[in-house]
């Protein structure tokens, strides 16, 4: 019986999936492999003491910390954005809706050299904030801003279709039973979202680890004060450092699979606990 | 992506219906409060930046933006900038159809490590994925020797800024489909097969039309991080004037140069990209949503 | 066209969704496969038409092995549970579509092509709404367009995945009569899936009731009601008493009660199941004692002909439900009332030995 031309009634099988494993294998996989072979090549004193260097580790130090805090500040006032953008009718928001999406389509550099503009010395706002004794660019904290703007969209977008999917009706049933609206909020509604939430968090943490473009031209890039892990790899390779500048990518790579793991457990959990399919 | 247009199913807009219920309403001062919170946050974080790149831009008048915009290195950039997208969207196109259709419409195992391994440029530093090119094929790289033995250049070239480019925008397309497929299932297909349309006729006259606004949107977002990606392309691009420069990577040089008024000149061209991007998206998810409306619609009846 | 399944089996991962299933549909029947959710009956569907690969086991339509026909040159019309209609198309252009996939030698011109849609869709008398989308149609008008765009191509054989299951009561009673009409009118060969007994009872020349992925019973709506072959069938096909019992000579013992059977072939001693129809059980008020089981009226009601008494059994079958149809003279002539203490004695009893 000749089955193998039969086994799926649609068809292309074979063509999709051959094509889309070769292509994953060779602009994703095999160049990713290229970090992991050529760190293979360090003795491990060698990787420790690349990986360890003090200046690397206040870059990761400066990366992580300031990610993290950019992470919490876009969940809390991202939510906020989520939330009135889906309860509330204002002037204005669909212009907003529309714009949340603008670190998605705006270059980094460009966002980089326009939040330097702002923060600057004698910047937009900078001129104002710097007699006052807050020095946000060329300092960690305008590396915290630009990772505020390019996480922003994940929390916002992550949380939307869930809070637009909640029913009315749990909202309806909880103040019919007596609750209060804060304990509707607190009981009902954020159990709900917080997986999502958290996913939203995760996303924009991992992208802001990662972030180079819009962070250089604000971070100043002074040694053990504002230079991010990204910027390291980069300075190693400009010192034709190809180990140093792999044993740092791989130090990266290991953590952005972890996130990734996180990430899709934290969806499975959404996707469970909101009965969507993901 | 954090958004994508399958999660326009369901939403419609309600936003009147919560507050004309008393069980969704909260007091007016509360919502004041977070719609004033919200504002500012998006005023200051989002809409500020922009309005500085076309402030800037004009600060030395119309004449200095006019002569940067037209300067040969710039429209080097620019047309680098186009080569590169216009390679990277089609083949990442073909792929996120190929790797949709594969994923969407037939069942095998390791299905959700394969979605996670086409999510992996997502979560990668850009400056790790230029990294890896410079590894594969730099002069120190695997193909290193051989490619300098057939005179054969890929990276400081355009092709390595192609490349670094398809990997930055690899999961784009892919991302956007594969959910909005799974989500139609396959049964208009096994209808179209009974009844008799080949492989390419189910493809072009049931699946296409099906999932039309969720390209469109793919490839937009896919078109938009093409154009504007820096950090991979600066690793691999050697900055070489009117020749590997991208309209990014000439943001930079000119910023570094002191030249703030060509530079943001330069990056409003960019700005302007991301509007036109995020108007185009606007227009498809309304577009979209009219569709799924009618769609959910269907379901009710 | 005829078709005949052999030795069919076909399992997903650890469910086995057909078990050695051989069926025959001869030409030109109406056949029901009906069954409980889970029992393999689409599955078996699915595979006839060639969109689900047995394990092992030979499709032959009209004598031939169709292992090597693909689905779409076996010639079946296939109409979807959820009628699968293009949402993207206009009525019209869905009827059409088989007929402007072929390849362009055998392809009508299009003006013959319009004018078989039309009477198609005159067929199933649609033919004004020809300009709508799917979303604009109803449930039932979207069953009849989908059936009209899987007779477009002229299939041998026509395949309906729970032609009526998404549809309310009413307009399913009305479709399944013009169904059958219909089949009466082309006489084509049918399979259709149902699990609602008494669609497949109303509408089939024949009934395949299965379960568990095997065929329990094969035969006309009037043979599987009245003679159910196995437990399953009996209990699946309309409501049923059940009575657990041995056999004692000319009867059944059930604890300390008796309940008569005759003829039997079953051996003395035999532990079985019995079951009776709710209009196969007698309601009597005294009794020598032992025969007929005891039971309390719990409830009457009735409407039209019909009077249902539910009742509890007591003594020795506390926690038992019995069924009993009656009418309303009889219903008066025992003066039943609520609470009332009755016996029930089976007119009709069937009898399985247990496995």
């Amino acid at each position: 019986m000749k089955k193998s031309s039969l086994h799926h009634v649609l068809p292309g099988f074979s063509l999709s999936m051959g094509y889309t494993l070769v292509y994953l294998s060779l602009i994703v996989l095999i160049p990713l492999s290229a970090v992991l072979i050529k760190t293979a090549h360090l003795t491990w004193e060698h990787f420790l003491s690349v990986v360890t260097a003090p200046r690397v580790m206040a870059s990761y130090k400066l990366s992580f910390g300031a990610s993290l805090l950019a992470g919490v500040i876009n969940s809390i006032f991202g939510f906020i954005l989520a939330w009135v953008l889906v309860r509330y009718r204002f002037p204005g928001r669909r212009i907003v809706d529309a714009l949340i999406d603008l670190p998605f389509a705006l270059p980094t550099a460009v966002a980089g050299i326009a939040l330097t503009a702002i923060y600057s010395g004698h910047g937009w706002l900078g001129q104002y904030l710097e007699p006052l004794g807050f020095k946000i660019a060329f300092a960690p904290p305008g590396i915290l801003i630009a990772l505020i703007f390019i996480g922003l969209p994940f929390v916002v977008r992550t949380l939307q279709p869930i809070l637009e999917d909640l029913e009315i009706e749990l909202e309806e049933v909880s103040a019919s039973l007596g609750a209060r609206r804060w304990q509707t909020f607190f009981y009902v509604i954020f159990p709900i979202i917080l997986p999502a939430l958290l996913t939203g968090f995760a996303l924009a943490f991992a992208r802001a680890v990662g972030e180079y473009g819009s962070v250089i031209f604000i971070a100043g890039n002074i040694p053990m004060v504002s230079e991010i892990t990204p910027l390291m790899i980069i300075s190693k390779l400009e010192q034709y450092d190809y180990e140093g500048a792999t044993a740092i990518a791989l130090v990266m790579l290991v953590f952005s699979f972890i996130l990734l793991l996180a990430i899709n457990l934290l969806q499975a959990w959404a996707a469970k606990r909101t009965g969507r399919v993901r | 992506m954090a958004g994508t247009i399958s999660a326009l199913y369901k939403s419609s807009n309600k936003e009147s219906r919560y507050e004309s219920n008393a069980a969704t309403r909260e007091p007016i001062w509360i919502k004041w409060t977070l719609v004033a919170i919200a504002l500012t946050f998006f005023a200051i974080f989002l809409l500020l930046p922009l309005v500085v790149v076309l402030v800037e831009a004009l600060s030395k008048g119309w004449s200095v933006y006019w002569e940067t915009l037209v300067d040969s290195e710039t429209l080097s950039a620019v047309w680098l900038t186009l080569t590169a997208a216009t390679i990277a969207v089609p083949l990442n196109l073909i792929f996120g159809v190929m790797a949709a259709w594969a994923i969407a419409k037939f069942d095998f195992r390791g299905k959700y490590f394969l979605i996670t391994l086409i999510d992996l440029p997502f979560s990668v530093s850009p400056v790790v994925a230029g990294l890896i090119y410079v590894l594969v094929f730099g002069a120190q790289g695997w193909f290193g020797p051989w490619l300098a033995e057939h005179d054969i250049k890929i990276i400081f070239t355009t092709t390595g800024i192609v490349l670094a480019t398809i990997f930055v925008t690899f999961p784009f397309i892919a991302r956007e489909l594969i959910p909005l497929m799974q989500a139609q299932g396959k049964e208009e297909e096994e209808a179209a097969v009974v009844l008799g349309a080949k492989g390419w006729q189910v493809f072009w006259h049931i699946t296409l039309p099906n999932v039309k606004w969720g390209l469109i949107y793919g490839v937009i977002l896919c078109n938009a991080r093409a154009m504007g990606e820096f950090g991979a392309v600066s690793v691999v691009s050697g900055h070489i004037r009117g020749l590997t420069n991208t309209l990014p990577l000439q943001v930079e040089i000119l910023y570094n140069e002191y030249q703030f008024a060509a530079a943001f000149a330069v990056a409003s061209l960019l700005a302007l990209l991301a509007l036109v991007t995020l108007g185009i998206k606007t227009w498809v998810e309304f577009q979209a949503s009219k569709t799924m409306q009618s769609v959910s619609l269907e379901h009710e009846v | 066209m005829s078709i005949q399944v052999k030795n069919i089996s076909k399992a997903f991962g650890n469910f086995i969704a057909l078990d050695n299933v051989s069926l025959d549909f001869p030409s030109g029947e109406l056949v029901a496969l009906l069954g409980p959710s889970g029992c393999g009956k689409t599955t078996l569907l699915r595979v006839i038409a060639g969109m689900e690969q047995a394990d092992s086991g030979d499709v032959l339509l009209e004598g031939e092995d169709a292992a090597t026909t693909h689905v779409r040159e076996r010639q079946v019309g296939f109409v979807f549970q959820h009628y699968a209609l293009f949402r993207h198309m206009t009525v019209f252009d869905n009827v059409a579509f088989g007929l402007r996939m072929k390849p362009r030698k055998q392809r009508l011109p299009e003006d013959k092509i319009a004018k078989k849609v039309h009477d198609l869709l005159k067929l199933v008398q649609l033919d004004w709404l020809a300009d709508r989308f799917p979303a604009q149609l109803s449930g039932g008008q979207r069953q009849r367009i989908a059936l009209a765009r899987a007779l477009a191509v002229e299939p041998r054989v026509l395949l309906l995945d729970e032609p009526f299951g998404a549809l309310d009561a009413k307009v399913r009673k009305e479709l399944r009569r013009w169904l059958r009409k219909l089949h009466d009118e082309l006489h084509i060969t049918s399979i259709f899936v149902t699990h609602d007994q008494e669609e497949a009872l109303e509408v089939a020349d024949r009934v395949v009731l299965m379960n568990h992925g095997k065929v329990e019973q094969v035969g006309t709506p009037e043979e599987v009601y009245a003679h159910p072959a196995t437990p399953f069938v009996y209990g699946f096909l309309g409501s049923v008493n059940l009575f657990h019992g041995r056999v004692e000579g000319e009867s059944v013992r059930v604890g300390d009660d008796r309940l008569p059977h005759e003829a039997s072939e079953l051996a003395h001693g035999a532990e079985v199941t019995a079951f009776a129809r709710p209009h196969e059980l007698e309601i009597i008020i005294q009794s020598e004692s032992g025969v007929g089981i005891p039971a309390k009226v719990s409830r009457i009601f009735s409407f039209g002909l019909v009077t249902r008494v539910e009742l509890e059994g007591t003594e020795g079958a506390i926690n038992q439900h019995f069924e009993v149809e009656t009418t309303r003279e009889r219903v008066t002539e025992l003066a039943l009332i609520e609470g009332k203490n009755v016996r029930l004695v089976p007119s009709r009893l069937r009898v399985f030995q247990n496995q």
